[in-house]
């Protein structure tokens, strides 16, 4: 097994010292992206990484085309057909972000079977022959735990904000949080609302349960409910807890306030929408021969903490999200970490 | 209204005309999807072949079914918004108990189809307006496929899936399965002296219950009829996503309504046409197609069906202008 991999990590050294000549294997080469939604800050800001980077990629002549189609509702349907029409453009590959993990897989089996690389991310498929680029939320979620425990060596109560019910994110977030606690038992979870990853919700349902908690020393959540949570607090006159935000510009802009007024520290972390034009190099790099490549990626996340925060703010767009662009050397670099695992 | 625009034309040279125009109405559903037909011939000839039709219509085939259920439910009058989130549901049960079970499965989806036939006969005995009562049955159905598939999941049952996957020889099978299923409608509803009363039942409901018709079995058999056909639609569905998800197909509730109307029926009762409406399903479907191969941006294309529908209409108003004109 090891001198398999060690032999695949050699062809993929290979690959990475013949670039020109690589590129030259894909100039001609149609990739399309089929995205279900695009009516959230955080889908904007995921449309807008993926059209920077592929123009890029365009006018180097990495590759021939980088269309991108969204579907007029969320529909699993119109994006299985939408599918079905791209197959017949004759696209080399296909970028997913799906409306339903399993519903589009008769879709997505036909493109398989007509010779085209699907690469689903965020929204993934669980067709066998397609890529999938994860995030690790449940990890993340773990690392909430563990950065409260460094700052609370004594523990305390938290409260937990929920996300969208019934989707994976949520389960793995939730799962995460689980582990945390296991392994820093001085913390408790004393109670847990649904803030659906949205500000207003989460400051609704905090607003609603926090007259009978005891004192809360964190917030857990899962992002786009931060500063909700946080507005919350404020509103009850009780003290602020160390609340974990997920790098929307609200949250950030609300941190460096508190941060110049009284010194308040706390940790941020989401998923990039810029992982969009991670799952575009894979699928370049899976029409450029690379034969090592696993279904299944992780990406790392992107987390801001005091130190970072003050370069990372003005960069945000109002009312956007921290993302990142992933040139093909990074998304390189993410391939062959995930190799080694 | 439908009484009023039923008034007998008086002279022969009248006649001819209304005859005209008539037929002219009738091949607009056609023509439209002629039309859309070219224009993606224009653009992609590879579209335009057995394989290119096989996957772009394959989708069609439950959209179809749905709208002709549909237009069972505006024959008599009223208006069914609960049949995309029946679909889903009829979906969901398919890919769980239909295929595990296949017995209690079986059982459940002639269940439901009663249950679209009591929901018709509740509509008729209290007289209450059909899209209240649907709109509740929508979120009724959407529960219970939450709650009998929780998350996405599922698989279509074998021999449900290699039915949808079929490739029948020459003509692709979705364009089979098209006609079929336009035939059995066409011949049921406007060919059989029970489907001249079942569309009176919603084109003139007073002559025909004087005439001794029972309205409410009429408005029974029209739901049941519906439910059947959603029923038909959510498997036909499964069968080619091979998975389902309970939020599968809430948009056919629309789409289905669009089919009707583009198809050449109109919401006043007993004014249907079971070939139009699986035109009316099939040009919409291709209408997808062909926004997605103009490249229009994303932006504009729930405008660009919008639009595609209005200039149809629009085209039958001028129609039926120049009929009243003349």
């Amino acid at each position: 097994m090891r001198s398999i991999r060690f032999a695949l990590l050699a062809t993929a050294a290979t690959f990475a010292g013949s670039v020109v000549q690589a590129q030259a294997e894909t100039k001609d080469m149609r990739i399309a992206f089929s995205n279900n939604y695009a009516g959230n800050s955080w889908r904007q800001a995921m449309l807008k990484s993926y059209d920077a980077e592929t123009k890029k990629a365009v006018a180097d002549k990495i590759v021939g085309a980088a269309d991108v189609f969204t579907t007029a509702d969320k529909e699993v349907p119109t994006q299985a057909a939408q599918i079905q029409n791209l197959i017949l453009q004759g696209y080399n590959a296909i970028v997913i972000n799906a409306a339903s993990p399993d519903a589009l897989n008769g879709a997505v089996k036909q493109a398989c079977d007509a010779g085209i690389v699907v690469v689903s991310f965020d929204g993934i498929v669980t067709e066998p022959c397609a890529y999938r680029v994860t995030v690790d939320y449940k990890d993340l979620a773990e690392k909430e735990v563990d950065y409260l425990a460094q700052r609370l060596p004594k523990g305390g109560n938290l409260l937990e904000i929920r996300g969208l019910a019934g989707t994976s994110i949520d389960d793995d977030f939730h799962n995460g949080i689980l582990a945390g606690l296991k392994k820093h038992p001085e913390f408790k979870v004393v109670n847990a609302v649904e803030g659906d990853w949205d500000e207003t919700t989460a400051q609704k349902a905090v607003s609603t349960v926090l007259p009978s908690l005891p004192e809360i020393v964190g917030v857990v959540d899962q992002g786009g409910d931060g500063y909700g949570a946080a507005q919350a607090f404020k509103t009850a006159g009780r003290p602020t807890p160390i609340i974990i935000l997920g790098n929307r510009q609200d949250e950030l802009a609300w941190w460096k306030e508190q941060k110049d007024a009284s010194g308040y520290e706390t940790w941020s972390a989401s998923s990039a929408p810029g992982v969009s034009t991670l799952a575009f190099w894979v699928a370049q790099q899976v029409l450029d021969g690379r034969k090592d490549i696993p279904h299944d990626l992780v990406d790392p996340y992107l987390a801001f903490t005091q130190k970072t925060l003050d370069a990372a703010l003005p960069k945000i767009p109002v009312g956007g999200v921290a993302s990142i662009e992933y040139s093909l050397d990074d998304a390189k670099q993410i391939i062959n970490a995930n190799l080694k695992k | 209204m439908s009484v009023q625009s039923q008034v007998a034309p008086t002279s022969i040279g009248m006649s001819r005309l209304h005859d005209g125009r008539r037929l002219l109405r009738a091949v607009l559903p056609a023509l439209s999807l002629a039309l859309i037909i070219l224009a993606i011939w224009a653009l992609n000839p590879r579209a335009i072949s057995y394989f290119g039709l096989t996957l772009m219509l394959s989708l069609a085939v439950p959209v179809a079914l749905a709208t002709v259920g549909q237009m069972m439910v505006m024959a008599v009058n009223d208006l069914d918004l609960s049949i995309g989130s029946f679909v889903g549901l009829v979906g969901c049960v398919t890919a769980t108990w239909l295929r595990d079970e296949p017995l209690i499965g079986v059982l459940i989806l002639v269940g439901l189809v009663l249950a679209y036939m009591l929901v018709g006969a509740m509509i008729h005995l209290r007289n209450l307006p059909s899209i209240v009562v649907t709109l509740g049955m929508f979120f009724v159905w959407q529960g219970l496929a939450i709650l009998v598939l929780p998350k996405p999941g599922g698989h279509a049952p074998d021999w449900l899936h290699g039915l949808m996957a079929v490739k029948t020889p020459l003509v692709p099978f979705p364009i089979v399965a098209a006609l079929v299923i336009g035939i059995v409608a066409y011949v049921g509803l406007m060919r059989t002296s029970y489907g001249v009363i079942l569309r009176g039942a919603g084109g003139n409901p007073v002559a025909v219950s004087r005439a001794g018709w029972s309205l409410l079995r009429g408005k029974m058999i029209m739901f049941g009829l519906a439910g059947f056909c959603g029923v038909l639609a959510g498997m036909a569905l499964i069968g080619l996503t091979t998975s389902a998800d309970a939020n599968l197909a809430n948009g056919y509730t629309l789409l289905s309504i669009a089919g009707v109307i583009l198809g050449g029926g109109e919401f006043v009762g007993g004014r249907v046409s079971p070939i139009g409406a699986v035109i009316g399903a099939l040009t919409l479907t291709l209408a997808g197609s062909l926004l997605n191969f103009m490249h229009i941006s994303p932006d504009w294309q729930v405008a660009g069906q919008g639009a595609i529908l209005i200039v149809v209409l629009a085209a039958r108003t001028l129609i039926n202008r120049a009929g009243v004109s003349a």
